[in-house]
């Protein structure tokens, strides 16, 4: 008699490993200096926004360039709902993961008529469009932007640690739940209608699985997370302007080279691709423009080399997995 | 009998190419229609307008009655059509148990369990249990055919499309083929068959249609539809195959 198994020796254990992980950098902001504390909440902002771009174009194959669009309208909503609408930090994060779907969808609807690289160059016109457009907004700096009253952010905790600490604890719960999201949405049924049409829209279409509805749902999903990901980021950076915000370097490029490195279309591949990411960063900042160059010839090299990212040359045929998505027959000879 | 789907008037061209030409023909609830032409005839062109995966220029398509010729391809298929692909489609990167598991919970609607056991039946029927834990993207021609046919079997269609599925089979697989279509037929599925393996349609199929340049020229009885002079005309060439 066959079974259905959807976990594997190896999946179960790096799930403990996993649960360990979280739970140690749960506990950093006791054992690590502020230093490595603001290190790690932006490896957990920049995993969240891996994770988000790989769901994005690595499955529903929206391959967005314009991300930085929801980046910072999330910021600029966050200091917009803090300053202007007097909203405590903490009651402004929902909003703006409201606010990324509201103004989502209606995009959406626009763009989605573009195919292919159309779309791409049409996602990047919105999000120059949503920079242009809070430039123009005086309440929040205009130009040259704005930074975060300090009577707001004290409103997180008194002591600048304690407020650290928040700001980090913040970073790595967003990142959990996006991972976690990502993982049990592509266990789901709705996951594996998203899956075949990653490999195979044709085919996806003529078994009953509604494309436009499906991705619609990503892109207002991702957006909202998107929006909630950049209020983050400006909450720990305390300061927002136009060209940070909606920056096409910092926001996409970057989080690209994580998913493409790292293996696109699978959820391993932006965990891989973050840890590389910031090990370049780390050990090659200190040399200036060369380091881009460098991170550059990184990603060609792996491109070349391994098409399918790091994690597609770990995986190779077998299928092998750490996050358990499969559903393998089991007993297949009786 | 009553109809279960119904072309009327169907037209389409690509430019000067007409594929479908005033196309009108029905298919009764549990009948096997078996469809012949030669190469370019419109024939899986014909199947992307049943299954909507391309637009009718005008014409009617009607299933058990109600007009469908606006829905959706997703939604035809959750109404009850499938189809097999002649150029396989498989989800390369999911297995091919995976594969049926899309049709089974998408197009069939099927839950968790329910679907597990359909795929688990579909594969045992179609020989492809032993590589249900393989790969789709690395399947050979063979067990990508037989794949199309599984995974068609799996989204529990009213009416299946079969797209030239018999190609490329030995004696026995053949046989074994035409019998898993017999199954089929007796659980009251209707079937259209695109096949250039006569002897294999023939086995299976109560009527046959005829196309050739998008225009059904020759309609009836098996037996009485390869004997016309019309059609030994047209199949001069691949008679030797039946």
């Amino acid at each position: 008699m066959q079974t259905v198994s959807r976990s594997t020796p190896l999946s179960r254990a790096a799930m403990t490993v996993l649960l360990l992980i979280v739970v140690l950098m749960a506990a950093a902001p006791y054992w690590a200096g502020r230093a490595e504390l603001r290190l790690l909440g932006e490896v957990f902002l920049y995993l969240s926004l891996a994770t988000l771009w790989n769901l994005l174009a690595g499955y529903a194959g929206l391959v967005s360039v314009g991300q930085q669009a929801f980046v910072g309208l999330g910021g600029y909503g966050f200091f917009a709902a803090t300053m202007l609408w007097g909203l405590s930090p903490l009651a402004a994060l929902p909003i703006v993961f409201v606010l990324g779907a509201v103004i989502s969808a209606p995009v959406a609807v626009l763009i989605f008529r573009l195919r292919g690289a159309y779309f791409a160059i049409g996602t990047w016109v919105v999000a120059e469009v949503f920079r242009l457009s809070f430039a123009q907004v005086a309440a929040l700096g205009g130009g040259s932007g704005s930074s975060l009253p300090s009577a707001i952010v004290k409103q997180l905790a008194e002591g600048r640690d304690q407020r650290e600490a928040v700001a980090y604890w913040l970073a790595l719960g967003v990142a959990v739940a996006v991972v976690g999201a990502v993982f049990l949405l592509l266990r789901s049924r709705q996951g594996v209608a998203l899956t075949a049409i990653r490999d195979n829209e044709l085919a996806a279409k003529s078994l009953g699985i509604d494309i436009w509805r499906t991705k619609f749902t990503v892109y207002v999903a991702t957006a909202a997370l998107t929006s909630l990901v950049g209020a983050l980021i400006f909450l720990q950076k305390l300061r927002i302007s136009p060209d940070a915000a909606f920056s096409a370097n910092d926001w996409t490029a970057f989080v690209i080279f994580i998913v493409v490195i790292g293996g696109i279309g699978t959820v391993e591949g932006p965990i891989i691709g973050t840890l590389v990411f910031f090990a370049l960063r780390e050990t090659l900042a200190d040399l200036g423009t060369t380091y881009l160059i460098a991170l550059g010839a990184v990603a060609i090299i792996i491109m070349l080399r391994a098409p399918k990212g790091l994690w597609g040359l770990v995986r190779g045929k077998r299928g092998l997995e750490l996050f358990p998505l499969s559903r393998r027959v089991m007993g297949q000879g009786d | 009998m009553t109809t279960i789907l119904e072309l009327s008037g169907v037209q389409k061209a690509f430019g000067a190419v007409v594929v479908a030409d005033d196309q009108s023909w029905t298919l009764k609830q549990g009948e096997a229609l078996g469809v012949l032409g030669p190469n370019g005839a419109g024939k899986t062109s014909m199947f992307n307008l049943v299954t909507g995966t391309l637009p009718l220029d005008s014409g009617t398509i009607r299933l058990d009655g109600q007009d469908i010729t606006g829905w959706s391809a997703a939604r035809r298929c959750r109404a009850g059509i499938a189809r097999s692909f002649q150029v396989p489609q498989p989800f390369g990167g999911m297995t091919i148990y995976e594969n049926a598991y899309v049709a089974a919970t998408q197009g069939a609607g099927l839950s968790g369990a329910e679907a597990e056991r359909t795929c688990l039946t579909v594969l045992k029927q179609t020989g492809l249990m032993k590589k249900a834990n393989v790969m789709a993207g690395g399947l050979p021609l063979l067990d990508r055919k037989r794949l199309e046919l599984a995974r068609a079997m799996c989204a529990k269609p009213r009416v299946l499309l079969l797209d030239e599925i018999a190609g490329g089979l030995t004696e026995s697989e053949c046989h074994s083929l035409i019998e898993t279509i017999k199954g089929l037929r007796e659980t009251g599925i209707s079937i259209v068959w695109i096949e250039h393996v006569v002897h294999a349609l023939l086995a299976v199929v109560d009527r046959l249609i005829v196309i050739d340049f998008g225009k059904k020229i020759a309609e009836g009885d098996p037996r009485t539809i390869m004997d016309s002079r019309e059609v030994k005309e047209i199949f001069l060439g691949i008679e030797a195959d039946a």
